[in-house]
């Protein structure tokens, strides 16, 4: 397979999420950066991924990208069509859904994540759209899977709102807690993979795309950022990957 | 049973009432959002799983003073700057919120049109909304001692739903993504379906959901009342008008004009059923 040098953070954040998709596993889709991922696993290396999205569409094979999660070409092309009810009650909470895909405003270094506002809740800096499906997708989803581009505005120490729960305070915290799903496995940015300890659950960097150094990634960071002894490089994303993306993205 | 889109919404929507407008992304009420504008509601409590453009436009023109809700936003585009400014600076008047998640809110909904004063769940754990939101409990299971989550059951004052067609007595024919729709018109005291055409015979379609007419209080033809959204089999999705929404709600001034001309003015409200 050839590799190309001509390609965007974004578009590598995006190949990088498809890779972690695989097999016939069913995947609980957001719109946005997830569902391009999704799209793009399932017309190269995994087409039987099972796409649900919350709209109530059930193994979707969409032809081209959605722009919504309820557009008329999920539920045309979907195997059934459920009730939005049905889709939390007997699809998500039941554990029947292998990985969740989130997107984040605020995440903080045990991958809890923030959806909701910037600065205070009741005299907010930044009113965001709030949770959705996510608290209960980051709870039930076997895994979840983060894609987010990386910055300090973004990778706080803090989050300003725990809208969804990622590790908690990290340890057994989550567990403790009684989530059923194992949280976030995987933190995929525009500069590389993080994931998070097997004992502290504290987000490690793993892996760092072509061209990102580790001063890079830290820099993106609000805190002190773990950085694995077997710290990995991204593979560069393939020319059929790329047209492929191309043709969904339309860019 | 049939009625005018602004009759219906003289009827059955009151200053002070808790209204859904229910859709995702698929058959939203805009038409009949607009006439609530029309008419000059005020001090609704709105309550959407999903509140998009016409929850904006209904938020910037003064109707609301509470908004429960699980996500709001401007989808595929961004945010909803008028609810921002609501939120944020108390215009046109302060707008308290309700915030939950998807799987609460459509619990909420299942609850209401069970007539079940609770819905039980899995969900909220650990999250700030518990700290927010004082409608999230906990509760004991009784058999197993588990702990779960408990949220109130939601049973508007009117639930406005779009649906594809009804017939002449008044019985709702809808497919597609049918959302929460079903249980929010079943939750509801009194409810209101706007349809794209009334007609003699439902013809029977696959994967159909079909409201008997004895839960349904009102339908209105209302042709397009979805637009912008769309309505499966009728018009697609005008993904160019959610994108025009951003510039036009950003500023007070340019929002201003757009009710005056898209809502006040006699061609939107000619095209829309309303008065």
């Amino acid at each position: 397979m050839s590799t190309v040098t001509d390609y965007t953070s974004d578009e590598i954040m995006t190949v990088t999420a498809a890779h972690a998709l695989s097999g016939a596993m069913a995947c609980f889709v957001g719109i946005g950066l997830p569902s391009t991922a999704a799209n793009l696993a399932r017309r190269t290396h995994a087409p039987d991924l099972w796409m649900i999205y919350e709209s109530g569409t059930l193994g979707a094979k969409p032809g081209t990208l959605p722009l919504s999660i309820g557009d008329g070409v999920l539920a045309e092309t979907a195997d059934t069509v459920i009730p939005v009810p049905e889709v939390f009650n007997y699809w998500l909470q039941p554990g029947r859904i292998d990985v969740g895909f989130l997107g984040a405003a605020q995440i903080d270094r045990y991958a809890n994540i923030n959806t909701t506002v910037i600065g205070d809740y009741g005299d907010p800096k930044v009113r965001l759209p709030g949770a959705g499906g996510a608290p209960e997708i980051a709870a039930s989803c076997r895994e979840v899977i983060v894609i987010v581009r990386q910055s300090r505005r973004t990778f706080v120490e803090s989050v300003d709102f725990v809208t969804s729960v990622g590790h908690g305070k990290g340890g057994t915290d989550r567990a403790d807690l009684g989530l059923r799903g194992a949280g976030p496995s995987r933190v995929i940015t525009d500069l590389g993979v993080l994931e998070p300890d097997p004992v502290t659950r504290e987000l490690t960097l793993v892996q760092i795309h072509p061209g990102v150094s580790v001063d890079d990634a830290r820099a993106a960071t609000g805190w002190d950022l773990a950085v694995s002894p077997d710290l990995g490089r991204t593979p560069e994303p393939t020319a059929e990957e790329l047209a492929v993306l191309r043709a969904l993205t339309g860019k | 049973m049939i009625v005018s889109l602004d009759e219906g919404i003289r009827e059955l929507v009151r200053d002070g009432d808790t209204v859904a407008l229910e859709g995702f992304t698929h058959l939203i009420p805009v038409s009949a959002g607009h006439e609530i504008i029309r008419q000059g509601r005020r001090d609704l409590t709105l309550v959407r799983m999903t509140p998009d453009v016409v929850y904006d436009q209904l938020i910037g023109a003064g109707c609301a003073r509470k908004l429960v809700f699980s996500w709001g936003g401007n989808p595929g585009v961004g945010s909803l700057h008028r609810f921002r400014d609501a939120i944020q600076n108390g215009w046109p008047v302060p707008l308290e919120i309700e915030e939950h998640s998807h799987a609460g809110m459509a619990n909420r909904y299942v609850a209401g049109a069970s007539g079940l004063p609770f819905a039980v769940m899995r969900g909220y754990t650990g999250t700030d909304l518990v700290s927010h939101t004082p409608n999230i409990a906990t509760v004991e299971c009784p058999f197993t001692g588990e702990r779960l989550t408990a949220v109130p059951a939601l049973n508007p004052d009117v639930t406005i739903i779009h649906a594809q067609r009804a017939d002449r007595r008044g019985n709702v024919q809808m497919w597609g993504i049918t959302g929460v729709q079903k249980e929010a018109v079943l939750a509801a005291r009194r409810s209101l379906v706007t349809v794209e055409e009334i007609v003699d015979e439902l013809e029977p379609l696959p994967g159909q959901v079909i409201l008997p007419s004895r839960v349904v209080t009102a339908v209105a033809e209302v042709p397009g009342g979805a637009r912008p959204s769309y309505a499966h089999g009728y018009y697609e999705r005008d993904n160019g008008a959610y994108q025009a929404w951003d510039p036009i709600s950003r500023d007070r001034d340019s929002f201003a004009r757009w009710l005056e001309t898209d809502v006040f003015g006699g061609a939107g409200a000619a095209r829309e059923g309303g008065r």
